[in-house]
C-alpha cells in the first residue's frame, strides 16, 4: 500500500467538458470515491456540493470588517470633532456625536465599506493561497484554457487500487489520467 | 444550471468553444501589436507629456496661471474633476450593479470599462491635488496628528468627505479589478512561451490555480463587493454634488444634485465606454463577444439616463421659477440668455437631443452612429459642468464683482494632457492585459452562446 510506505499516489483524470466531468463526479461519489479536488478554468456551478466542498464564510468576514470600519469611523470622528477640540462651523451643533450625526453619514458610510472591502480582499488572497510570488499548483497548464482535472488521492480511499479508480474515470468520460507520486 | 430563454439573442457569436475564447483573447498579447496600436500610442502619450509638463510649470508656477480669478474662483479643474470621476461610474455600473442583476451581456464588457473607472478616477484625482497649489502639502486633508494642537480636517464639510469616497472609490474599484484579473493571468502564464512574460504573468497572477474552493470563494466575494460598489458607486457621485450643493451660491443649492448627477455620471460613463469599445472591437477583433446586441443595451442605457438628465434640467428651471427665490430664478435665466448661453444650448443639444436618437432602432444598432453619438454625449456632459460651475459663479451678489472666465493655455493643456494620459494607458491597457473577462465568459458559453443555442431549438 502506498499509505505504508509513506507515498502518496493521486491521479490526475482530465475532462474536456465540465458537464462531463460533474456527471462524472456524481458517479465516483456515488461508488464511495472520495475527490480531492478540481482544477478548471472558470467555477463549475453544482460541483461544490458533489465533492464536499462547504459553503465559504468569506461574506461573514466582509460584515466583521464592516462594522470595524463603522465603529472606528464613528471613534474617529467623535474624537476630532467632539472630544479634543469642537468647532463652531456654520453654527452647526458639536456638542454631542448624536447631533452632530448627520454630516458624519458620508464618511462612517465610506469607511465602513473601505473596511469591509479590503479586509475580504484581504482575507481571500490569503485563504486561497494567492499572494504576489505564489507558485501556482495546478496540475496542467491546460485546466486554466479549457480542460478540466479531477484530483483523487490513493491515501484517501483506501480500500480501492488506483487501477480500479482508474477505470472508474475512463468510463465516466475522462480523456487522460495521470498518476503521480507525491513524496 | 443557468438557462436562458431561446428568444433571448446570443451573447457570444460564432462557432466558439471554451479554447477559442482563450485563442481570441490571449491571441493579441502574444502577438505584435499591430501599426496602428504604435500610432495611437504615440499620439496619446505625446499629448501625455505635454500634459505633464504644463502640471509641471504649474506646480512650480503657481495656480495663478490658470485663468480664474477672483469670481470665477472655480473652472476647468473642477469641471474636468467632476467630468473624470463621472466617467468613471460606468465601469463600476456594469461590472457591480449588473453583476447583482444577473446581466450576463456585463461579462463582455466590464473588464475594460473597470479599467476605464480606474483611469478616469486617476485622472480626476489629479485635479484637486494640483488646485491645492502646494500639492506636496495634500497629506493635510488626512485626520493626521500634528504639530499644531489640535487641528483636525472637519468632518462636516463635502469636500472632506470627497476625499473619503473617492479614495475608497478608487481602491475599492481597484481590487474589484485585479481580483477579477486574477483568473485571467493565470491563463497567459499557461499559455506563454517566453520565459520573462511567464515569469511576470506569473507574478501577477499570485499562483492561481482553479482550485474548487477558490472559485466558490471568488464568486462570493465577487458578489459581496459588487453589494459593496453599487452603494459607493452612488455614494460617490453624490458627495461630489454635494460639493456643491450645500453651499449657498443660487444654481448650486439644490437638492435635485445627487440623483441628477449621479444618472449623469452613468449617461457619461456609458458615452466613454462605447468610444472605447467601438474602436477597442475592431482592433482587437472582438465583433463576436461585444456584439451589436451589447452596443444596443448601452444604447437603452444611455437613453434612460439621458432622459433623466433632462428633465433634471427642466426641474431645476422649473423650480428656479416657481422657488420665487430672485437670485435662483436669475441664476437661470442667465444660463440660457446670459453670456454663457451657447454653452447651455450647447449641453441641451448634446445632453438631451441627441441621446433621443437612439429610440430609433436603425439608430441605436449603427455603429457610426453610436460611435459618433457617444462623442457628442461626452462634449455636451463636460459642458453640463462647466456651466453648472462657471455660470453660477461668474455672476456675484455685487454686479461690481461679475466676470467672465477664459481659459489660458496651462487650463487647456492640462485638460487635453489628462485626455492624452488616460488613452496611454487605456492603450497599454489593451495591449497587455486580457481586454475579457474570459474565464467568466467561459460560464455563458453554452447558455448564451450562439452554437448552443441554435442546436438547443
Amino acid at each position: 500500500m502506498a499509505a505504508q510506505n509513506n507515498m502518496t499516489k493521486v491521479i490526475h483524470a482530465m475532462f474536456d467538458d465540465d458537464h462531463r466531468l460533474l456527471d462524472a463526479a456524481g458517479d465516483l461519489v456515488a461508488k464511495g470515491v472520495k475527490i480531492r479536488d478540481v482544477y478548471s478554468p472558470f467555477p463549475i456551478h453544482g460541483l461544490d456540493p458533489v465533492i464536499g466542498v462547504k459553503r465559504t464564510r468569506i461574506a461573514i468576514v466582509s460584515f466583521m470588517f464592516g462594522l470595524t470600519g463603522l465603529s472606528l469611523a464613528l471613534l474617529g470622528m467623535w474624537y476630532f470633532m467632539i472630544g479634543d477640540w469642537p468647532m463652531n462651523i456654520g453654527g452647526k451643533p458639536s456638542f454631542s456625536l448624536l447631533e452632530n450625526l448627520p454630516s458624519f453619514i458620508p464618511v462612517s458610510f465610506e469607511f465602513t465599506v473601505l473596511c469591509a472591502a479590503h479586509g475580504m480582499a484581504i482575507t481571500y488572497m490569503i485563504r486561497n493561497k494567492t499572494l504576489p510570488g505564489m507558485p501556482a499548483v495546478n496540475p496542467d497548464p491546460r485546466t486554466t484554457d479549457d480542460k478540466f482535472v479531477m484530483e483523487i488521492a490513493d491515501v484517501e480511499n483506501p480500500g480501492m487500487s488506483t487501477a480500479e479508480i482508474g477505470e472508474m474515470l475512463k468510463s465516466a468520460g475522462a480523456i487522460e489520467i495521470n498518476e503521480k507520486q507525491l513524496a | 444550471m443557468h438557462k436562458e430563454a431561446a428568444i433571448r439573442e446570443p451573447l457570444i457569436l460564432g462557432d466558439k468553444s471554451y479554447h477559442d475564447i482563450t485563442v481570441d483573447v490571449v491571441g493579441p498579447i502574444e502577438n505584435k501589436a499591430p501599426k496602428a496600436w504604435y500610432l495611437l500610442i504615440t499620439i496619446s502619450s505625446i499629448i501625455a507629456v505635454w500634459g505633464l509638463g504644463c502640471v509641471v510649470y504649474l506646480i512650480s508656477t503657481g495656480i495663478g496661471t490658470w485663468g480664474l480669478n477672483k469670481t470665477v474662483g472655480w473652472a476647468w479643474d473642477i469641471t474636468n474633476f467632476v467630468w473624470w470621476v463621472g466617467i468613471g461610474h460606468a465601469g463600476t455600473l456594469i461590472s457591480a450593479v449588473l453583476l447583482l442583476f444577473r446581466q450576463k451581456w456585463r461579462m463582455a464588457i466590464n473588464r475594460s470599462a473597470e479599467a476605464m473607472t480606474i483611469f478616469a478616477v486617476m485622472m480626476a484625482a489629479l485635479f484637486p491635488g494640483i488646485h491645492m497649489g502646494r500639492i506636496w502639502l495634500a497629506y493635510w486633508v488626512l485626520p493626521l496628528p500634528n504639530q499644531f494642537g489640535s487641528l483636525w480636517v472637519n468632518f462636516n464639510s463635502p469636500l472632506l468627505w470627497d476625499v473619503f469616497a473617492i479614495s475608497t472609490y478608487f481602491s475599492v474599484s481597484l481590487v474589484f479589478w485585479y481580483i477579477g484579473l486574477i483568473p485571467d493571468f493565470a491563463t497567459i502564464r499557461d499559455r506563454m512561451t517566453n520565459p520573462t512574460a511567464k515569469k511576470i504573468y506569473g507574478i501577477l497572477s499570485f499562483g492561481w490555480s482553479g482550485k474548487a474552493k477558490n472559485w466558490t470563494r471568488f464568486e462570493e466575494v465577487s458578489l459581496v463587493l459588487a453589494g459593496l460598489a453599487t452603494p459607493l458607486v452612488f455614494s460617490v457621485h453624490s458627495i461630489v454634488s454635494m460639493d456643491f450643493a450645500t453651499s449657498v451660491i443660487p444654481g448650486w443649492h439644490t437638492t435635485i444634485f445627487p440623483p441628477y448627477f449621479v444618472s449623469g455620471a452613468v449617461f457619461s460613463g456609458f458615452a466613454m465606454v462605447l468610444t472605447l469599445l467601438l474602436i477597442m472591437r475592431k482592433v482587437m477583433k472582438l465583433e463576436n463577444y461585444i456584439t451589436i446586441k451589447h452596443v444596443e443595451y448601452m444604447n437603452i442605457v444611455i437613453i434612460v439616463t439621458g432622459s433623466i438628465v433632462g428633465v433634471a434640467y427642466l426641474t431645476e428651471l422649473f423650480i428656479s421659477w416657481y422657488s420665487g427665490v430672485e437670485y435662483e430664478s436669475y441664476a437661470f435665466i442667465n444660463r440660457f440668455s446670459g453670456p454663457y448661453a451657447w454653452s447651455y444650448w450647447c449641453m441641451m443639444t448634446c445632453n438631451v437631443i441627441s441621446p433621443q436618437l437612439f429610440w430609433f432602432k436603425k439608430i441605436r444598432t449603427n455603429l457610426t452612429a453610436t460611435f459618433i453619438l457617444s462623442i457628442v454625449v461626452n462634449i455636451g456632459m463636460w459642458f453640463e459642468r462647466f456651466v453648472i460651475i462657471v455660470t453660477s459663479l461668474h455672476r456675484d451678489y455685487v454686479p461690481s464683482s461679475w466676470s467672465m472666465f477664459y481659459p489660458t493655455w496651462v487650463d487647456i493643456g492640462v485638460f487635453v494632457g489628462t485626455i492624452g494620459i488616460f488613452f496611454t494607458l487605456f492603450l497599454l491597457f489593451a495591449r497587455f492585459f486580457p481586454v475579457l473577462a474570459l474565464n467568466e465568459l467561459k460560464t455563458i458559453l453554452k447558455s448564451s452562446g450562439e452554437k448552443y443555442k441554435n442546436e438547443d431549438h
